[in-house]
């Protein structure tokens, strides 16, 4: 369905723009239906410049991303609103994803005025409910409420709902729940998990790997925008090759496995750990 | 014994009353000892520990009494504070990124923060450049402005910066929750040797991450809407929770290895109460699979096991 070939991203740095930074450098990808790929890094990773290029809301430098085989980079006017009519990203924040100064379900209506102007008030509610109901939300508690009025795992629910509204078929999901609490992160990755069994694509952006790991089928690590390691998450997570993704691995805090203790900074002073 | 807390309650000033965001707390830290405090957004950790410290303009001290090395903190009172501040307890904000100040070259920075305590910055120097070199930053940092460090360097610097009186007690307060793993996993361990070292007699580390207290702490405290909830050694509130609140807290934790298809978790329903007018009895009763008529009294703080507390009635 998704497929990046070669895909590269650099930036123009410095005062004149004379120095070269790149972002991601040479990353091939496949994302099939109801398959969620896993992309994990740390900060300077390039792992979301990857999801924004996914999303065209940055272009590509090098190579080329493929959506059934058209390169999204041609998209314009129409073909571009079919485009977001399939794929559609959710980010970080849900705090700053809404307009404060309207209510919460203007993120849907919007929607309504681009894609599904036809549509009459009643047949419109019936799918905003349906939309609601799948990611389990109660419309009696959000509709006609202030972003400020809901928590956040709401609000995060209330966007992939509208994401939902347009029936697509590949979600970028952008380190959607690094910011919930545990006891509502969890409804969130469940949900990401319904979806998937219906036949939904998704790119899951996370630093977490003990996120990465609950929905995903396949893992990519990235490190300084290259790809160190890739595999089928039993593999990735089970028997990791690279010695990056070892150390990662080693330094995610687990109930019930403490770390092998090192000295902390003071035995690694260059402070990039890894 | 370091630190004691009895029955402190801190609330908040807003136009629609009062916050009850600390309420009725009780607790001790023992010389040496590494506690975590963990809670969800909201359930008043850091409002436990700004309290050890200092109280903003919102904040009303209530009720209560900190006691820390057997002197008693006028926590109430900000300008009686300013003589434990920094000596006797210490923080490491949240954002350490900013909490230098921008105009400043460290060093003349740290120059000041000492006389503005009473110490002559010369007497401490050798013992500066010597924990600076433990955290791997060199003494040029001290000629540099903090917008020359990068975010890592700065986090290590104001670690350094707050333990450098040796403080009886230090707050560590979210400090690793804007960083990667690997950094992380140093910071918290760097915590660890500061004790180790006697740099601080003891630290409570605030966090909302379980898996993570859990990796340093000596023994955690888990806090629900302005309450401890439960307080146990740290293996003893991991492998055998007592309270229902930090049994489903565990539970909702993926852990590397969990696939949702073969073990599906679950979160918690509902929300934590409003603590502007919070309801009677236990905090949590609306979301507790176990809530039964008793629970419409408040359950007491009580020792269960060895050093185990909980506050549920279905615990004792």
């Amino acid at each position: 369905m998704l497929s990046l070939e070669g895909v590269s991203k650099t930036y123009r740095v410095g005062t004149f723009g004379g120095r070269e930074l790149v972002a991601v450098r040479d990353v091939n990808l496949e994302v099939a239906p109801g398959e969620v790929i896993a992309l994990i890094g740390e900060s300077g990773s390039g792992k979301s410049t990857i999801g924004r290029m996914i999303l065209r809301l940055t272009g590509v430098t090098g190579g080329r991303i493929t959506f059934d085989g058209t390169d999204i980079a041609g998209f314009k006017g129409k073909g571009l609103r079919a485009y977001y009519a399939q794929v559609q990203g959710v980010f970080q924040d849900p705090f700053s994803s809404y307009n404060p100064v309207f209510k919460a379900e203007r993120a849907l209506e919007l929607l309504r005025q681009t894609y599904f102007a036809g549509l009459d008030g009643r047949r419109w509610r019936d799918k905003v409910e349906a939309s609601l109901a799948a990611v389990r939300l109660d419309p009696g508690q959000v509709l006609g409420k202030y972003p400020h009025q809901l928590s956040g795992g709401q609000l995060q629910r209330l966007l992939v709902a509208r994401a939902l509204l347009l029936d697509i078929r590949l979600l970028v999901a952008d380190e959607i729940i690094s910011m919930l609490d545990a006891s509502t992160r969890i409804d969130v990755l469940n949900l990401l998990g319904d979806l998937k069994a219906r036949g939904l694509g998704i790119v899951f952006i996370t630093h977490d790997l003990s996120l990465g790991n609950y929905i995903s089928d396949r893992a990519v690590i990235l490190r300084k925008g290259e790809v160190v390691e890739e595999g089928p998450v039993e593999r990735v997570f089970g028997r990791p090759q690279h010695p990056y993704t070892r150390s990662l691995l080693a330094s995610v805090p687990q109930l019930h496995r403490k770390w092998d203790r090192g000295e902390g900074l003071v035995r690694e002073p260059a402070g990039e750990g890894g | 014994m370091s630190l004691r807390v009895d029955n402190l309650k801190v609330w908040y000033r807003t136009l629609r009353g009062d916050v009850q965001a600390l309420d009725g707390v009780s607790f001790t830290v023992a010389d040496g000892e590494l506690v975590g405090l963990a809670g969800e957004s909201g359930c008043g950790k850091s409002t436990l520990g700004k309290s050890l410290i200092r109280l903003d303009g919102r904040m009303r001290h209530v009720d209560g009494t900190v006691e820390l090395d057997g002197k008693e903190l006028p926590i109430g009172d900000a300008e009686r504070m300013n003589s434990f501040r920094f000596k006797e307890v210490s923080i490491i904000p949240q954002y350490a990124m900013s909490a230098m100040n921008p105009t400043r070259r460290i060093g003349r920075l740290v120059a000041e923060l000492l006389e503005s305590r009473g110490v002559r910055p010369d007497g401490v120097r050798d013992e500066l450049l010597r924990r600076l070199a433990l955290v791997g930053l060199t003494p040029e940092v001290l000629d540099r402005y903090p917008i020359e460090l990068s975010g890592g360097m700065k986090q290590r610097m104001v670690m350094v910066l707050s333990t450098l009186l040796n403080p009886s007690l230090l707050i560590a307060d979210e400090v690793t929750s804007a960083l990667d793993v690997s950094t992380q996993k140093a910071v918290a361990e760097t915590l660890v040797s500061f004790r180790d070292r006697h740099y601080v007699k003891s630290t409570i580390f605030i966090t909302h991450d379980l898996s993570l207290v859990y990796q340093i702490a000596d023994s955690i405290i888990v806090m629900y809407a302005g309450r401890l909830a439960e307080r146990a050694p740290t293996e003893a509130l991991v492998s055998n929770p007592r309270h229902p609140y930090t049994r489903m807290l565990l539970s909702a934790l993926p852990e590397v290895g969990v696939r949702y298809d073969n073990r599906r978790l679950t979160g918690i329903p509902g929300s934590p109460p409003s603590l502007l007018d919070p309801p009677t009895g236990c905090r949590f009763r609306d979301r507790c699979p176990l809530a039964f008529e008793k629970c419409a009294e408040q359950p007491p703080f009580l020792e269960v096991a060895p050093d185990h507390q909980v506050a549920c009635w279905k615990a004792f």
